[in-house]
């Protein structure tokens, strides 16, 4: 177990991380999520006792890292693919790790099988891709079959199918058992791989909750619906009637509606009193992505900002609740409160449809 | 290590703690209420994951010692380049210049040098490539990010430091020591039995020349294999030392090579009367007349300068005191 109390760490005026609280519990996969900056790698570097907290304390067991009596077989960690000596070929890598607390060389090769890298594993780690980098340094955090295990941003540069060995392992390593933190900052990578989310934003605490507990407090459900093509009235008939129903009606880019607020039935028996046919009537709910938008939206780090030659009008007036049955990217929230300082910027990173 | 039952999934669990701070727009629900969706949200809970075998347990977890870190190191500096290219040069250009020197001296008169000074010569250059290795052995963990997993590995800092120096200070000696006494042997086998007249003989070259013949004692070759090996070793160490408080490679380089050369330079354009204490001293007690003088070459011109094993004990002084503070800024500062 992992637990962090009143962690702070500051360089100088600026503060990284501050009063950080949570446990990370053994035998489930914990996500660790927060915009890029948010001090997630921070957090980690304290945990493994490279950084020293400003105040605060961070143990592993119980235990601060440094007194820990034979680190990596307690605490396997993958920090950064790219903390290697590049001269040094992956076996001799793992070899002088190995040795470093008494690990038994035919280990390095077991773990090299594990990750998959037995074939170059004569190869000077200089030529590795950095998906071969970030399996090189998982085999790292095997090699002393530790109990607990941090993977700081293990999927950057694997391909979808590194992306799914390295969730199903986690999933595995967490289901012997063990504790497994991992930090992301896409949401929808941890949607699929943890079992349990911290959230940190810059530097604070966010949430510390069961994913399945994020899901429910974080979206709204909606209904799609889809009237004919072509019959503009048979839709503006939905659409009126549906908001006199107490339900909240945007458009979708491709003409179907996003109905937020009546229950399908309700639907139905509403389209079917107004003499409208539907084409389709689906029951969805907003992506993880868009909950945890919602929730970093104020501790985005880096915000690009409009590009003034693009005169495009910002689409943002358009979201208000009160101004229903207008076009907006329907991948903004529904009933956001609008933040105060949003404006018309969009986060630096990318959302990621979590589908 | 025993491998612990598979644990229930966790989603039916309460959080083991209330989140300290709750964001002020997290729990929002949007307006209505939401759809009683009657189909399962797409983020189900994951599908158990089969128990497999787990890894093979590794042996039973000891205390890491020591003995661990050398090992380690000796991995480390046995398996990059670097050290092989270091080593190879510090073989060339010592046992190479020297064996030159004394083949091009064989067929002359005698010149008035110690038996074993051509050594001097060649491990001038020579000591450049163990005081590179030295600093290399660390500074191109830091330059590489291989500290920060080395660290990880082990968080007992001070023994990674330690290790680092008694694996290279082993590693250099032991090169060193075969260089300089095959150059020796280069020399003596080249140059002994030259005849030299009495006018060579002064306080310094007494020992040297027995019966009209340049020879070496048993004292000659302790100093200029065992001593000078000592010497440049240390160096590397303190070359090491400086790489750990720098971080820098060609940082930490290039002020070794100032330390061991910028104090003859200067003293060089020191002219004048004004100066002529400040010269003396540099010229004694430069890096570069520590081996001089170990190799019977004093390049002071006192009455009664300072012995070579002498400027190897201050050597080591200044050696420690570097490594003292690498010490303390590796475990005072962020990895």
């Amino acid at each position: 177990m992992i637990e962090a109390v009143g962690l702070t760490k500051s360089y100088g005026a600026k503060t990284a991380v501050y009063n950080l609280n949570f446990q990370v519990q053994p035998g489930k996969v914990t996500g660790f999520l927060g915009p890029n900056g948010a001090g997630k790698s921070t957090t980690m570097r304290m945990m493994l006792g490279l950084d020293r907290p400003t105040s605060g304390t961070v143990t592993i067991a119980g235990q601060p890292y440094h007194r820990l009596p034979n680190a990596p077989r307690q605490v396997g960690a993958l920090l950064d693919a790219n903390a290697k000596h590049g001269g040094r070929s992956a076996r001799a890598h793992l070899l002088c790790l190995a040795q470093l607390s008494g690990i038994p060389a035919s280990r390095v090769d077991e773990v090299l099988g594990i990750v998959g890298l037995q074939d170059v594993a004569g190869k000077r780690s200089k030529g590795f891709s950095l998906g071969m980098g970030q399996r090189l340094g998982i085999a790292g955090a095997l090699l002393g079959d530790p109990q607990v295990l941090l993977f700081d941003e293990p999927v950057n540069g694997l391909d979808p199918e590194g992306i799914l060995w390295v969730r199903n392992l986690m999933k595995k390593l967490a289901s012997e058992g063990r504790t497994v933190f991992v930090s992301s900052h896409l949401m929808s990578e941890m949607a699929q791989t943890a079992d349990h989310l911290i959230v940190i934003g810059r530097g604070q605490l966010m949430a510390d909750l069961p994913v399945r507990d994020f899901i429910t407090q974080n979206s709204t459900g909606f209904a799609r619906v889809r009237t004919p093509e072509g019959d503009a009235q048979a839709r503006d008939t939905l659409v009126r009637v549906l908001a006199e129903a107490g339900g909240q009606v945007l458009t979708e880019p491709d003409g179907a509606l996003k109905v937020i607020g009546v229950p399908l039935p309700r639907i139905s028996d509403l389209a079917h009193g107004a003499d409208v046919r539907l084409w389709e009537l689906s029951p969805h709910s907003a992506s993880l992505e868009e909950a945890y938008m919602r929730m970093t939206q104020g501790a985005v780090d880096y915000r690009s900002t409009q590009d003034p030659h693009h005169a495009a009008a910002p689409q943002f007036q358009q979201q208000q609740p009160q101004q229903p049955f207008q076009a907006g990217p329907p991948q903004q929230p529904y009933g956001l409160p609008q933040p105060q300082h949003a404006a018309p910027a969009q986060p630096a990173y990318t959302p990621e449809d979590a589908r | 290590m025993t491998t612990p039952p598979p644990p229930q999934p966790q989603y039916q669990q309460a959080p083991p703690q209330q989140p300290p701070y709750q964001p002020p727009q997290a729990p929002q629900p949007g307006p209505g209420q939401p759809q009683q969706a009657p189909h399962q949200p797409p983020y189900g809970p994951p599908q158990p994951v089969p128990q497999q075998a787990g890894y093979p347990a590794a042996p039973a977890v000891g205390r890491s010692h020591l003995g661990h870190a050398l090992l380690s190191e000796w991995t480390k500096i046995r398996t990059v380049r670097s050290t092989v290219w270091t080593l190879a040069l510090l073989f060339v250009l010592t046992v190479g210049i020297g064996a030159l020197f004394a083949l091009a001296l064989s067929g002359e008169e005698y010149v008035g040098l110690p038996l074993l000074a051509g050594t001097f010569f060649g491990l001038m250059f020579g000591q450049i490539c163990v005081i590179t290795l030295g600093v290399l052995v660390i500074s191109s963990e830091y330059g590489t990010g291989m500290m920060r997993t080395t660290l990880t590995a082990s968080p007992q800092r001070g023994r990674i430091l330690l290790a680092k120096v008694l694996v290279f200070f082993g590693v250099s000696f032991v090169m060193t020591l075969l260089a300089t006494t095959l150059s020796g042997l280069a020399q003596s086998s080249l140059l002994s039995g030259q005849s030299a007249t009495d006018r060579y003989i002064d306080s310094y070259m007494e020992s040297s020349i027995e019966n009209g013949e340049v020879i070496a004692t048993g004292t000659h070759w302790i100093d200029a294999t065992f001593g000078v090996s000592l010497y440049v070793s240390l160096l590397g160490v303190l070359g090491l030392a400086v790489g750990a408080l720098l971080r820098h490679s060609a940082g930490a380089i290039t002020t070794m090579l100032a330390l061991v050369l910028l104090p003859l330079l200067a003293a060089m354009f020191m002219f004048g009367e004004s100066m002529e204490s400040l010269r003396d001293f540099l010229i004694e007690y430069a890096p570069l007349n520590g081996l001089a003088t170990l190799f019977g070459l004093p390049m002071g011109s006192g009455d009664d300068p300072i012995s070579g094993w002498g400027l190897l004990a201050i050597l080591a002084a200044a050696t420690t005191a570097a490594l003292i503070g690498a010490y303390a800024k590796l475990v005072t500062t962020d990895a």
